[in-house]
C-alpha cells in the first residue's frame, strides 16, 4: 500500500484549523526560524480517513481475531471502559492545574480516580500503598528496583550489589535491575520449570538486594516453594519483587502481599483489560509493603480530613520523579472502570475462567504435541514444536500457517528455555466454540506439516505481504521514507 | 451464578470443560499451589453493570472543572484535535492489536509507525527516529544515557532551561548509576549561558542536554554552542516542542546529535498527564545505540514492500541486562494519533497553526508588558510561551484568577528559587483575542488588588 507521503500533492488542503488571525506586533528574526517548512503530506481529509482506515484493515486485532498470544494476555477490551476514560471532563484536564493554588479543587474528579484506583489495587494485591506513576510494566520494574535501592541505602545496607532473577524471567527484569545499579545473578529452572531452589539458596547471601519473580512464571508454573524463598530472602534483609505480568492468573485468589512479596508491579493491560494499542501506551503501577512507603515516587495523592484530595510533594526519602505527573491517567481510568465492573466476584471469576480456558486448551492439544508433562497449567501453557522437526517444519511455520487459517499465532520462541516454544494464552474472554475451533486449526496444521510441509514454509499467503526479509531490513536500514 | 462480566463461557460450557478435564470445580485447577497461600477475603465492592459504572464515573468526572480558560502550558499544551484523529485512532483494528511481532498480520500498525518515524525526521531535521518512547521526559533521559553510552563518558551537563520536571526525572533515573550530573545556570537573558559552557566543557563531558524553546519559552539558535560541544567530542541532546518546529529552526540544522520531545501537542489530549508521546531522533551513525522499537522497510519473496520491527538486537528481550534500555513497549497508539494529526493538517496547516500560536503570544506579550509594574522576564524571542515579571507573587495572582475561571499561567517559583514573581503564559490556536483581552484585564486588576 502507498505511503501517505506518496499520496501527497502540492496545494491539497487538509483540515482547516482556524480562520481567526491576530496580527503579530513584530516578526521573529530569521536566524531563529527554519528555512523550509517541514515536508508533511498534503492530502485531503477524506483521503487521510481512507488511508488510515485501509491501514487498520491490514491488522489482526482482538476486535477482529482470536489472539492467543502467550504472556501478552490479549483479552477483550470492554468498550464501556473506553467510553468512560474518554469523557471530556477527564481528558481535557491539564496536569499542572493541581499545582496552581486553588487549582487542586478543580481536578477533584481526576484525583479521586487516582486515589480510588490505588486503594483497589492495594486491596487486590495485599500491599499497603500504590503508585500509579510508572508508564508501562518495565517502567514499573525500574521503579520497583529503585525503591529497593533506596531502602537499602536508607538502611545502610551498602554491601547489597546484586539481584537474583530466574532464567525464565522476562528480559525486562535483568535490564531494569541493571539500571538501578545492580548486578544480575541468573538462576536456571528445574525440570518442573520453577527456579531451581538449591541453586537459588547457593546464590543467596548478604549481598543479595532482592529477588525478582514472576509468579506464575513464564513457563505457566506457580512456584510452590514461594514461601520458603520469601523467608530466605527476608532473612538477609533482601526484598521480594513480584513481577505482576501474570497476576491475571491468580487475581482474587492469592495476594502477592499476603504470600510475602514486598514490591509488585501490575501490567494494567494484562490484568485489567486496557487495550494494547499496537504496542502501548500501557501502565505499570507499583505496590509496596508499609515499610517501603517512604520511598515511593512523588507526588502522592492523599485524601484530606474534609474528604477532598490533595497532592503531597513532601517525601524526603522518595526516589523522586519517575514520570512527569501521575502516570498514564487515561489508562488508569480504563482499569478503574474495569475493576468497578468486575467487582469482587467478577475478579475471582475472571482468573478462574482464564485458567480454565488455558487448561482446556492444554488438554485438547496435548495429543498433538505428545507432551509428557501432565500437570495443570495456570492461565497459559508452553508446548514445544520439536515434534514437527521430523517433517522439516518449525514452530515459526506453524505460526505463519495459522495466520492463513484466521487466527493470530501464539507467542513463539519464548520462553527461551523451551526449544521451539509455542506459548498459548486463550484468556477468559473466549468462548468454548472459539477454543474448539482453535484446536481444529492446530490439528489441521499438524496434518499439513506431515503431508505438505512446503505449504507451511510458504505461509502466510492470505496477507497483504508474505514472510518479510528481516535480514534485509536490518542490513538496508530504510527507516524513513525519502 | 455469580456475576463475571466479559467472560465468555456459559455454565453449560463450564460443566463440559470440567468434565473434559476430569475436575469438579475451579479449585481443582489450583491444587498445585499450597492452600495456605490463598487469601480469604477481597474487600472490593460488588461489580457494577455497564450503566451503573458509567453513571459512577460520570459523577466523579463532573467534579473536574474543565471550563477554565487555559494559559497554562509549561511543556503541555491545549491544542485543538481534529475529529478525524479520534475517529481513526479508535478503530479497534488499531487499538486492540498487540505489538507487531507477526509483521504479516500487522502491516497497518507497522506502516503507520514507519510514516510516523518519517514525520519525526522531517520535523526535527534528523536522519532517523524510533517508533516512540513513553513521554518527553523519559525520552530525554534515554537520549542522555544514549549519548553517554556513545561517548563512553559519564558526565552530563544539563541546562537550567530544560523543563524542571524533566530535570527532576533525570536526577531520579541517574541516582544509582555512575553518572556525574551537573546543571548549568541560565544567562540573564534567559537562554543557555555561553560563558558558563565555555568553563564547563572539557573532555570528561559526554552529553549536554539543552531545550529549545526552553522552559521559559525563550528561543535560541544553538549552532555555535553545539560546535563547541562537538569540539570536546561530547554529544548535544536537545529537547524540543514539536509544534514550535512548524516555525522554529530545526535541531538538525543546529547540529544536534540526539533530539527528543513531548509529542502531546500533535493530536493527544492533555489527559491529566498521560498517556503522552515521547519521540526521539538521531543521526544514522548512532542508530545502533538508540533505544526503543524501530520499524524498517523490507520486502517479501515476491518483492512486495512491507515493514518489520528491525535492529532488535539492541533490545531487552534479546540482550537482557546488556540492552540499550529496559524499555519493552512504545506508545504506538499515541504515535498513530500524531501521524494522523500531522497528515490531516498537512504541510500548510502545520505552518498555519504554528503561526497562529506565535501571533497570539506576540499580541498578548505587548498587552501584558504595557501593564504598570509588569516587565518581560527574559528576551523577547519566543514561540508561543513567555515569562513576565509581576510586581507581586505570581502564585497569588494565578490563584485570584482561577476563581474567575482563568488559568492565567504557571508560576515559575514553583520550580525556580527566587522567581516567585515570574509567571509563564502559553498561547495556542484555541485562545481567542477576546479571551486574551479578558485575561489581561483581570490580571491587571488582580495586580491592583
Amino acid at each position: 500500500m502507498k505511503l501517505i507521503y506518496e499520496k501527497s500533492s502540492p496545494g491539497r488542503p487538509g483540515v482547516q484549523m482556524s480562520s481567526i488571525r491576530i496580527s503579530p506586533n513584530e516578526e521573529i528574526p530569521t536566524k531563529y526560524l527554519r528555512s523550509q517548512p517541514a515536508d508533511l503530506p498534503e492530502v485531503s481529509e477524506a483521503e487521510v480517513v481512507r488511508h488510515f482506515t485501509a491501514l487498520s484493515r491490514l491488522n489482526f486485532s482482538i476486535d477482529t481475531h482470536f489472539y492467543p498470544l502467550g504472556s501478552c494476555t490479549m483479552k477483550y477490551n470492554p468498550k464501556a471502559c473506553e467510553a468512560a476514560a474518554n469523557l471530556p471532563e477527564l481528558t481535557e484536564v491539564h496536569p499542572l492545574w493541581p499545582q496552581l493554588r486553588g487549582g487542586g479543587l478543580l481536578t477533584q474528579g481526576s484525583l479521586a480516580i487516582l486515589y480510588n484506583t490505588e486503594r483497589l489495587l492495594s486491596e487486590t494485591t495485599g500491599l499497603a500503598e500504590f503508585t500509579l506513576q510508572p508508564m508501562a510494566g518495565a517502567h514499573g520494574e525500574l521503579t520497583g528496583v529503585m525503591i529497593m535501592a533506596a531502602y537499602h541505602k536508607d538502611r545502610g545496607n551498602s554491601e547489597k550489589d546484586h539481584i537474583i532473577i530466574p532464567d525464565s524471567a522476562h528480559g525486562t527484569n535483568p535490564a531494569s535491575a541493571q539500571l538501578a545499579g545492580y548486578k544480575v545473578v541468573t538462576i536456571p529452572s528445574d525440570e518442573k520449570g520453577m527456579m531451581d531452589f538449591d541453586l537459588f539458596k547457593a546464590a543467596l547471601n548478604e549481598k543479595t538486594a532482592g529477588v525478582m519473580l514472576t509468579c506464575p512464571n513464564t513457563n505457566g508454573v506457580f512456584n510452590t516453594r514461594i514461601r520458603d524463598i520469601c523467608d530466605a530472602v527476608h532473612e538477609v534483609d533482601g526484598l521480594m519483587y513480584y513481577d505482576g505480568a501474570n497476576f491475571n492468573a491468580i487475581m482474587g485468589r492469592y495476594k502477592p502481599g499476603d504470600i510475602g512479596f514486598d514490591i509488585c508491579h501490575l501490567n494494567l493491560h494484562k490484568s485489567f483489560a486496557t487495550p494494547h494499542g499496537g504496542g502501548g501506551p500501557g501502565a505499570g503501577p507499583v505496590g509496596v509493603v508499609e515499610k517501603l512507603r517512604p520511598y515511593l515516587p512523588i507526588s502522592r495523592v492523599e485524601k484530606t480530613k474534609d474528604g477532598t484530595y490533595a497532592l503531597n510533594y513532601d517525601e524526603p526519602k522518595s526516589i523522586g520523579y519517575i514520570a512527569p505527573f501521575y502516570g498514564n491517567f487515561g489508562i488508569i481510568a480504563r482499569a478503574y472502570a474495569y475493576i468497578l465492573s468486575l467487582g469482587r466476584d467478577g475478579m475471582l471469576g475472571t482468573s478462574n475462567r482464564a485458567v480454565l480456558n488455558a487448561n482446556y486448551l492444554q488438554e485438547k492439544l496435548r495429543p498433538l504435541f505428545g507432551a509428557e508433562y501432565k500437570g495443570r497449567c495456570m492461565h497459559e501453557f508452553v508446548y514445544s514444536g520439536e515434534c514437527l522437526k521430523q517433517y522439516g517444519v518449525h514452530t515459526l511455520d506453524i505460526a505463519k500457517g495459522m495466520i492463513d487459517l484466521g487466527f493470530h499465532p501464539p507467542t513463539v520462541y519464548f520462553p527461551l528455555n523451551v526449544p521451539e516454544a509455542i506459548m498459548i494464552e486463550p484468556t477468559e474472554t473466549e468462548d468454548r466454540d472459539t477454543l474448539d475451533r482453535f484446536v481444529k486449526v492446530m490439528e489441521e496444521l499438524f496434518e499439513v506439516a506431515e503431508t505438505d510441509p512446503d505449504k507451511l514454509h510458504n505461509a502466510p499467503v492470505s496477507t497483504p505481504v508474505g514472510r518479510l526479509d528481516e535480514v534485509k531490513a536490518a542490513r538496508d536500514m530504510r527507516l524513513s521514507f525519502s | 451464578m455469580k456475576k463475571t462480566p466479559f467472560c465468555a463461557t456459559s455454565e453449560q460450557d463450564q460443566s463440559a470443560m470440567f468434565e473434559a478435564l476430569g475436575i469438579a470445580d475451579f479449585d481443582e485447577l489450583f491444587t498445585a499451589i499450597p492452600n495456605e497461600l490463598r487469601s480469604d477475603e477481597l474487600k472490593i465492592p460488588e461489580g457494577l453493570s455497564e450503566m451503573e459504572m458509567m453513571q459512577h464515573i460520570r459523577k466523579i468526572a463532573s467534579r473536574n472543572s474543565t471550563n477554565l480558560v487555559n494559559f497554562c502550558g509549561a511543556g503541555f499544551y491545549d491544542h485543538y484535535i481534529p475529529a478525524a484523529v479520534n475517529a481513526l485512532s479508535s478503530r479497534g483494528e488499531f487499538y486492540t492489536a498487540y505489538t507487531p511481532y507477526q509483521p504479516e498480520a500487522s502491516q497497518g500498525t507497522l506502516q503507520a509507525a514507519f510514516e510516523y518515524q518519517t514525520a519525526i525526521c522531517r520535523l526535527t531535521g534528523m536522519e532517523v527516529a524510533n517508533a516512540s518512547l513513553f513521554d518527553g521526559g523519559s525520552a530525554l533521559i534515554e537520549g542522555a544515557m544514549m549519548a553517554l553510552r556513545q561517548t563512553r563518558r559519564n558526565k552530563v551537563l544539563v541546562d537550567e532551561g530544560v523543563s524542571p520536571i524533566y530535570r527532576a526525572m533525570l536526577r531520579c533515573y541517574t541516582q544509582n548509576l555512575s553518572v556525574e550530573y551537573h546543571e548549568v545556570a541560565l544567562s540573564k537573558s534567559g537562554v543557555a549561558d555561553r560563558s558558563a559552557y565555555h568553563e564547563a566543557l572539557d573532555d570528561t563531558v559526554g552529553a549536554v542536554v539543552l531545550q529549545n524553546p526552553n522552559f521559559f519559552g525563550c528561543l535560541d539558535n544553538l549552532t555555535e554552542l553545539i560546535e563547541k560541544i562537538h569540539e570536546v567530542k561530547a554529544l548535544a541532546v536537545m529537547s524540543v516542542y514539536p509544534m514550535a518546529l512548524s516555525q522554529v529552526e530545526t535541531p538538525g540544522a543546529m547540529g544536534a546529535d540526539i533530539v527528543t520531545g513531548e509529542g502531546q501537542s500533535l493530536g493527544l489530549p492533555l489527559n491529566f498527564g498521560g498517556p503522552y508521546l515521547g519521540f526521539m531522533a538521531t543521526r544514522m551513525k548512532y542508530v545502533r545505540k538508540m533505544p526503543g522499537r524501530i520499524v524498517g522497510e523490507t520486502e517479501d519473496a515476491q518483492g512486495r514492500r512491507g515493514y518489520v520491527l528491525t535492529l532488535q538486537a539492541r533490545e531487552q528481550h534479546i540482550r537482557r541486562e546488556k540492552a540499550t534500555s529496559n524499555i519493552c513497549s512504545n506508545v504506538q497508539l499515541c504515535a498513530l494519533r500524531a501521524i494522523i494529526y500531522l497528515s490531516l493538517i498537512g504541510r500548510e496547516g502545520f505552518l498555519e497553526v504554528g503561526r497562529e500560536c506565535m501571533d497570539r503570544a506576540s499580541y498578548a506579550w505587548h498587552k501584558l508588558t504595557k501593564i504598570d509594574g509588569v516587565e518581560p522576564a527574559f528576551n523577547r524571542r519566543f514561540f508561543n510561551e513567555f515569562a513576565i515579571r509581576l510586581p507581586k507573587d505570581a502564585t497569588e495572582v494565578v490563584s485570584a484568577l482561577i476563581d474567575q475561571g482563568i488559568a492565567a499561567g504557571f508560576p515559575a517559583g514553583r520550580y525556580y528559587k527566587g522567581m516567585e514573581n515570574i509567571l509563564l503564559l502559553a498561547f495556542t490556536e484555541k485562545r481567542t483575542k477576546e479571551e486574551i483581552d479578558i485575561m489581561v484585564a483581570k490580571l491587571e486588576s488582580a495586580l491592583k488588588a
